[in-house]
């Protein structure tokens, strides 16, 4: 049986020579994805922004026109209607009505969910989360800090493990796959939902792109010990090409999983896995673009210290020129 | 490294069959496993998948503040009453969260003083701190401010009682497995699965439950209370029912008998008009006390007080001996049940007020896990067709390696009586496809020290050598997301990082500890000269 092989063996693409193009394209890419969160804002979920998120599910789908209309007329403030996916299920949004008293919350749902069920025979409620204000703030607060924390924690690790350009390139890396994924929310913001899911699926982007960076790393340093004379930018490019089998394998397995998880794995999970599927390009790009081209930037080089010891000391013993290249 | 004597072969094969066969309970109803004569770990479905409510609760501290002052002046008024030669004082208010009163005769300063330090209690708890400081202004002029020790110690026995309330409450609805921790210090998350009227538990919850008979003040004039101005020694309690016209009370301060003496409380109909009432039974102690106050006030009224409004204020006919009492007012049913169940699971210490809820219906909770196990399958599907076709043999070691990957994490998260959420399933995707990478890793370095020239048995070795480093490397980073997840995160975040965790530790496990086992054997046996890879 032939194999498959996506990736031919001893491809010698030249990443690096591109790096200067890369880097101004990244850069750009990046102001312009912050520059769509200030313009467009995120379309933060209740978990964030508090409020009130009732989903709804028609026994067909319902004119959105009337559906607000049958609610502005209940005088809970003003809603936000939106549709996932599924055209039957529609989210609801409402602020949490001023009111210091604990049933004011509960009246509004079952008023708009009394006025839906009789407007709209059939239609009954799938959820619903009320978020008051001093815990979306908490929420926000720990959030982020789980983000800037992981993104530390993780470069600390990489500067621990191997050279400090290498924690370094992978802090920025990262920094810019974070701000890439929160573009990308900002510019699909009628489509996704920005809320606690999608925190996971940064933190998840983080780990993936970082065990993406470690992998390519972690050649690149056995590389360095393996060519002492070598030239960085030779370096890197070797490195990334001998990677690059398993990149591509990876990646491609990984969005088949999440492919299946898009199409089949219901609305709720929909923002996660287009979040998951966006940070694992990015990802991905960044590893090659961002983290491995930042390293010559850097000025690593090939020759550490005679006297640092090495953690795979195994690798002396194959030294010598690579077959075939 | 490709050396694995028999009792290695043996023992990793049976610790995966255990890890495994733990998962088994949890592809059963839960109602056949309950027979299972031998023990039955389950992975819990998250309330996002079995449907449910989720509330965080947030007791009311300053409320706690303010009861705390309003008994340390009951508490002062008793004491100093009951010291001989009797202290008397006056004037004695409670003001920005201070509690200050005059000593009539400057004589008894010092009485008063000592009598203070005995009731306001040095041993705040462990820190050793007092409860309240006790000044003197004015030579005469007694301030008593409430230490932040002591409110905090306050606040914690009150949550610890609360907590306990709030699992008695929801006992009596009778719904399958609630949760309810405490989360730090004035915090309780509620989790109640497949629950089908969130309104009722919500309104169960908000209750305090406080009741207090007192008796009403027959001599107030009705016109002065309506503007607020009530005689001395009297406080003014809303009361909604009176057939009075004004919707206010003034009774007397002192409480005569209190929830706390409750044994008993149950819905019941009176016999006359057969409208729902609360029938109510005190403990010998507060039997004892309502017959003797009955007795003594025979004609007058007394008010049920319940959460700081008048229920009823009925007329004492005849003394009532027997320790038994009925609430009437206007109760439904189910709100005199409700009633019940709070008067009898106790008063909250503290009042707790819902800041967070989600709430998800049992049929969303239903498509979600049909949808979950339907991307799941196809998920696994995609990945081990690929797998196959890209690495031959090595890719069905690998497949066989993310399959028992599966049934170990639900094996391991069982153990650990985890749950499991939609962020969760999520989380299983996604381990598929990170535990894969594993096996990338090793079989395309095979490929590659195969490609060098080196022998068969040389590149396996080499290719899972130094995999592995990469492998660890990665996986420290994914877990040290992971663990951040974990601590910071709430709701989704956790239940997609306890997934993530577990599935880390085992895929290092299936990936490259059972593969490597898979492929020793396999080169072992058959000593091929040329692999496919």
């Amino acid at each position: 049986m032939r194999l498959l092989k996506l990736v031919p063996d001893d491809t010698n693409i030249d990443f690096v020579r591109l790096r200067h193009a890369a880097f101004v394209i990244t850069t750009l890419l990046t102001i312009a994805a912050v520059a769509v969160v200030f313009a467009r804002g995120l379309n933060m979920g209740v978990d964030f922004v508090g409020g009130l998120m009732i989903e709804e599910k028609f026994e067909a789908p319902p004119p959105l026109d009337e559906v607000r209309r049958s609610i502005e007329r209940l005088d809970v403030g003003e809603a936000t209607l939106q549709q996932f996916g599924d055209p039957r299920t529609v989210s609801i949004r409402l602020p949490v009505p001023d009111s210091t008293d604990e049933g004011a919350t509960n009246a509004v749902v079952e008023k708009v969910e009394k006025a839906l069920a009789a407007e709209f025979p059939g239609a009954t409620f799938s959820r619903y989360s009320t978020v008051s204000g001093k815990v979306s703030g908490e929420l926000v607060n720990h959030g982020i800090l789980a983000v800037v924390l992981a993104v530390l924690a993780i470069g600390l690790f990489a500067i621990f493990r191997f050279e400090w350009q290498f924690g370094i390139s992978t802090v920025v890396a990262i920094v810019h796959d974070v701000l890439m994924t929160m573009g990308f929310f900002a510019l699909f913001r009628e489509w996704l939902v920005f809320d606690l899911n999608i925190v996971a699926a940064v933190l998840t982007i983080i780990g993936y792109s970082i065990n993406d960076k470690i992998v390519i790393d972690d050649r690149i340093r056995e590389n360095m010990r393996r060519y002492r004379k070598m030239d960085m930018r030779q370096i890197v490019n070797l490195s990334v090409n001998e990677t690059l089998p398993r990149t591509v394998m990876t990646s491609l397995t990984i969005l088949l999983a999440l492919a299946a998880l898009l199409i089949f794995g219901g609305h709720v999970l929909r923002g996660f896995t287009a979040a998951m599927i966006l940070g694992v390009i990015v990802g991905t790009y960044s590893s090659i673009y961002v983290s491995s081209s930042l390293l010559i930037t850097l000025g690593l080089r090939a020759e550490p210290p005679a006297d640092k010891p090495g953690p795979a000391p195994s690798n002396a013993e194959r030294v010598g020129p690579r077959s075939g290249s | 490294m490709l050396d694995f004597p028999r009792w290695k072969v043996t023992s990793i094969i049976a610790f995966i069959v255990a890890l495994m066969l733990l998962a088994v309970p949890s592809f059963f109803p839960e109602e056949q496993t309950a027979k299972w004569p031998i023990p039955h770990p389950r992975v819990n479905l998250g309330l996002d998948l079995a449907g449910g409510s989720y509330l965080l609760l947030e007791a009311d501290t300053k409320d706690l503040a303010n009861s705390r002052l309003e008994q340390m002046r009951e508490q002062v008024l008793t004491e100093m009453r009951r010291t001989t030669p009797r202290i008397g004082i006056g004037d004695i208010s409670i003001r920005g969260g201070k509690l200050s009163f005059m000593v009539r005769d400057a004589s008894q300063v010092d009485a008063a003083r000592e009598r203070l330090l005995g009731i306001t209690g040095s041993g705040a708890g462990m820190t050793g701190q007092r409860q309240w400081d006790v000044e003197v202004v004015d030579t005469s002029r007694f301030v008593l401010t409430p230490t932040q020790a002591g409110l905090n110690e306050a606040i914690t026995t009150a949550m610890g009682d609360a907590t306990e309330v709030v699992r008695r409450r929801i006992d009596e609805l009778g719904t399958k497995e609630p949760t309810i921790i405490q989360q730090g210090s004035d915090r309780i998350v509620v989790q109640v699965p497949g629950l089908q009227d969130p309104q009722a538990l919500k309104d169960l919850l908000g209750k305090t439950a406080k009741l207090e008979f007192k008796m009403v003040d027959m001599n107030a004039d009705p016109a002065e209370l309506a503007k607020g101005n009530a005689p001395i020694g009297d406080e003014i309690v809303p009361y909604p029912g009176n057939p009075m016209g004004v919707p206010v009370i003034a009774v007397k301060r002192s409480t005569i008998i209190s929830g706390d003496q409750l044994i008993d409380a149950r819905q019941a109909f009176e016999p006359q008009t057969n409208a729902p009432i609360v029938d109510i039974t005190f403990d010998g102690e507060g039997g004892k006390r309502f017959a003797k106050v009955t007795q003594e006030n025979t004609g007058k009224q007394f008010a049920m007080i319940l959460d700081n409004q008048v229920i009823s204020a009925p007329s004492i006919n005849e003394p009532i001996l027997g320790g038994k009492a009925m609430i009437s007012g206007s109760f439904t049913v189910d709100s005199a049940n409700e009633l019940a169940i709070a008067l009898r699971s106790g008063k909250l210490p503290v009042a707790l007020k819902v800041i967070e809820e989600h709430t998800v219906g049992p049929d969303l909770g239903q498509d979600s896990i049909h949808a979950g196990i339907l991307a799941s399958a196809i998920a696994a599907t995609a990945v081990i067709v690929f797998m196959l076709v890209t690495y031959g043999r090595f890719g069905i070691y690998a497949d066989l390696a993310v399959t028992i990957n599966i049934f170990v994490i639900l094996g391991v998260m069982a153990l650990l009586n985890a749950t499991l959420t939609l962020p969760g399933i999520a989380g299983f995707v996604l381990t598929i496809g990170t535990a894969v990478d594993a096996n990338v890793l090793i079989n395309e370095r095979i490929r590659e020290e195969r490609h060098r020239g080196r022998s068969v048995v040389q590149s396996v070795e080499l290719g899972y050598k130094e995999a592995s480093r990469t492998i660890f490397e990665a996986n420290v980073t994914h877990a040290i997301a992971g663990f951040i997840m974990l601590i910071l995160g709430s709701g989704p975040i956790k239940g997609f990082a306890i997934v993530l965790l577990i599935g880390i530790a085992t895929s290092v496990f299936t990936a490259v500890t059972f593969t490597r086992m898979m492929v020793a054997i396999w080169l072992r046996r058959n000593r091929p000269s040329e692999i496919h890879i």
